[in-house]
């Protein structure tokens, strides 16, 4: 078993399909079939070794980290502080970054709108009048926390609208940067719809702007995280359990300057450096933004993560899920009345779907019969099925351990299901 | 054929979902009020023209999947030229058929009973109560039912 800190074991040579083994959770019959896990895009299954590395942990570190003198104390903390040195090297963070463990992207989302902001008037970045602009692609994580931000500071948000095959595009994002924008917020790809925007020219044009810009990363960090210090990036928030990793942990990193500006959003222990009954001075990052005990056993089992997709290596997954994306959203595009969403996303992980005269939730009944698992309904991103006018989706979104056998499942599935509802 | 084949899709509740009953709009409504599934964004509204206490008439637009449009179609031949209290007590049994705190053999169901299979799939249940709530709501004269998800837990 080697340890977190060991550097990554070289790319293997493998085929992919081996590493289905290592998913113990895979291993079952749902109704009789063998289960087809296609709702990745909402979590992944964790491989054997990240489990392993949790359990050691627990088994043979685990205590609270940052204090104690005693040796477990010791232990933990540095097992903390290797899982965040194994993670800034897997998103290509330099120097001038730092990482913060969160509970998941929508904690970290929520750090950065809310962190803008809570300082209060004459501190905080955002001020009346400002302008906030996110895409009109985002999850609902990256939507909410910014209408909320723009209500509490007196700034204005608006929508970067994507056309009507739901591209973003640069003219557009050109036309809403003002001298007064202060905030981008941007997906790396949309979870609705697979769309992969110009991330890192709109980024830039966004920076150069004098904004801050947010990228949120969760649905590319399991295939295609983007390298850090390439972007003009100063917040990338993701999640763990969207890349073979534990639920309840994510990240977010982001540059120094940047994360140094945010208000925290959990005061208490950890966070301090003095502390009175009247006031208290708060400690540098990362402490700063990581109050109270955390998740050391997710960071650990994180970390894990990030090394088993280097072992695997990102490019072998990268073309498996594309070429299982492209696969299923041919099959499922000649099924009559089918209509596949953003047809040109083919860097996409996940193919998203609507079928005339049948709807999604009946769809994901017939599918979970068969024992294949997909998610339907508008995935929360409300707004952008408004957008399209086409109502909730079907979506199947795919993994390193799936398979084209199982894609072909989904398609002979849903042809069924349209005929059994029609 | 698989069991939600059999169980859930019968063939009453297909043939309901593809020519629902009372689909559209009244005239005059004296009542209305609409119902909205968070996880799909599904809406149904309701109107109602009552006279007294009597449904004298009722019907039901929006869109869903086949289970709501079904129960929501059978819901008003269900409750059509009914009372009231008629409406809430079929209500109450229905619920309680698809929570699992009622027996469909000895719930007074009619052609409802047809969706009685609804309550082995529970993230569906939801589904086949909002025409129900958006109903219940009409009654009791308010506009707009929310969610659903609180009157189930």
């Amino acid at each position: 078993m080697p340890k977190l800190h060991d550097p990554p074991a070289p790319a293997a040579t493998r085929p992919l399909a081996d590493w289905r083994a290592q998913f113990p959770v895979l291993a079952q019959a749902i109704h009789g079939h063998p289960l087809a896990y296609l709702d990745n895009a909402a979590t992944t299954h964790m491989p054997r070794q990240v489990m392993q590395a949790m359990q050691d942990f627990e088994t043979h570190e685990r205590a609270n980290i940052h204090r104690g003198v005693h040796t477990l104390s010791q232990r933990a903390t540095d097992a903390f502080e290797a899982a965040r040195a194994t993670l800034k090297r897997f998103i290509g963070a330099d120097a001038a970054h730092e990482l913060v463990f969160t509970s998941g992207t929508t904690e970290s989302l929520n750090l950065v709108a809310q962190g803008l902001w809570a300082a209060g008037p004459g501190q905080a970045w955002l001020r009346p009048g400002d302008r906030i602009i996110v895409s009109g692609l985002e999850h609902h994580a990256n939507l909410v926390p910014w209408q909320h931000a723009a209500r509490m500071s007196g700034a204005e948000l608006v929508v970067l609208r994507p056309d009507a095959q739901g591209r973003l595009h640069e003219g557009d994002l050109a036309a809403l940067l003002s001298p007064r924008t202060r905030v981008l917020a941007l997906t790396a790809g949309a979870n609705a719809t697979g769309e992969r925007p110009p991330y890192e020219a709109m980024l830039a044009m966004a920076r150069q702007a004098g904004a801050l810009t947010v990228l949120d990363a969760a649905q590319a960090v399991g295939h295609a995280a983007p390298a850090l210090a390439a972007l003009e990036c100063d917040f990338m928030a993701f999640s763990g359990h969207k890349m073979y990793g534990p639920m309840g942990i994510g990240v977010l990193a982001g540059r120094r300057d940047a994360l140094e500006r945010l208000h925290p959003l959990r005061l208490g222990g950890d966070m301090v450096e003095d502390v009175s009954y009247e006031r208290a001075i708060y400690a540098a990052l990362p402490a700063r933004l990581e109050g109270g005990t955390p998740n050391v056993a997710g960071a650990v089992g994180l970390a894990a993560a990030a090394g088993f997709i280097e072992q695997v290596g990102r490019a072998a997954i990268d073309q498996h899920v594309h070429a299982l994306r492209a696969q299923a959203a041919a099959g499922l595009a000649a099924l009559p009345g089918v209509t596949v969403l953003a047809p040109h996303a083919t860097q996409a992980a996940l193919v998203s779907f609507v079928a005339e005269d049948v709807h999604p939730h009946d769809i994901g009944t017939l599918l979970d019969e068969r024992g294949i698992a997909v998610r339907t309904g508008h995935h929360c991103a409300q707004p952008l099925h408004d957008h399209f006018g086409l109502g909730p989706t079907t979506r199947a979104s795919f993994a390193l351990y799936n398979t084209p056998d199982e894609v072909e499942h989904l398609v002979a599935g849903v042809a069924r299901a349209l005929e059994t509802m029609r | 054929m698989s069991s939600a084949e059999n169980d859930l899709y019968q063939e009453v509740v297909l043939e309901h979902k593809r020519a629902p009953r009372n689909f559209g709009h009244l005239h005059h409504p004296t009542h209305q009020a609409q119902g909205t599934n968070p996880s799909c964004g599904d809406r149904v509204a309701v109107e109602l023209l009552l006279d007294g206490q009597r449904v004298q008439d009722i019907r039901f637009s929006g869109q869903g999947c086949a289970i709501c449009m079904a129960s929501s179609s059978m819901m008003t031949e269900a409750v059509k030229g009914r009372d009231i209290a008629a409406a809430q007590a079929l209500q109450r049994h229905f619920r309680a058929v698809l929570t699992g705190e009622e027996d469909p053999d000895e719930a007074p169901l009619g052609k409802l009973v047809s969706l009685a299979g609804v309550r082995q799939y529970p993230s569906r249940i939801k589904c086949a109560l909002l025409g129900w709530h958006a109903l219940m709501h009409a009654i009791a004269g308010q506009q707009d039912a929310g969610g659903t998800e609180e009157s189930l837990s």
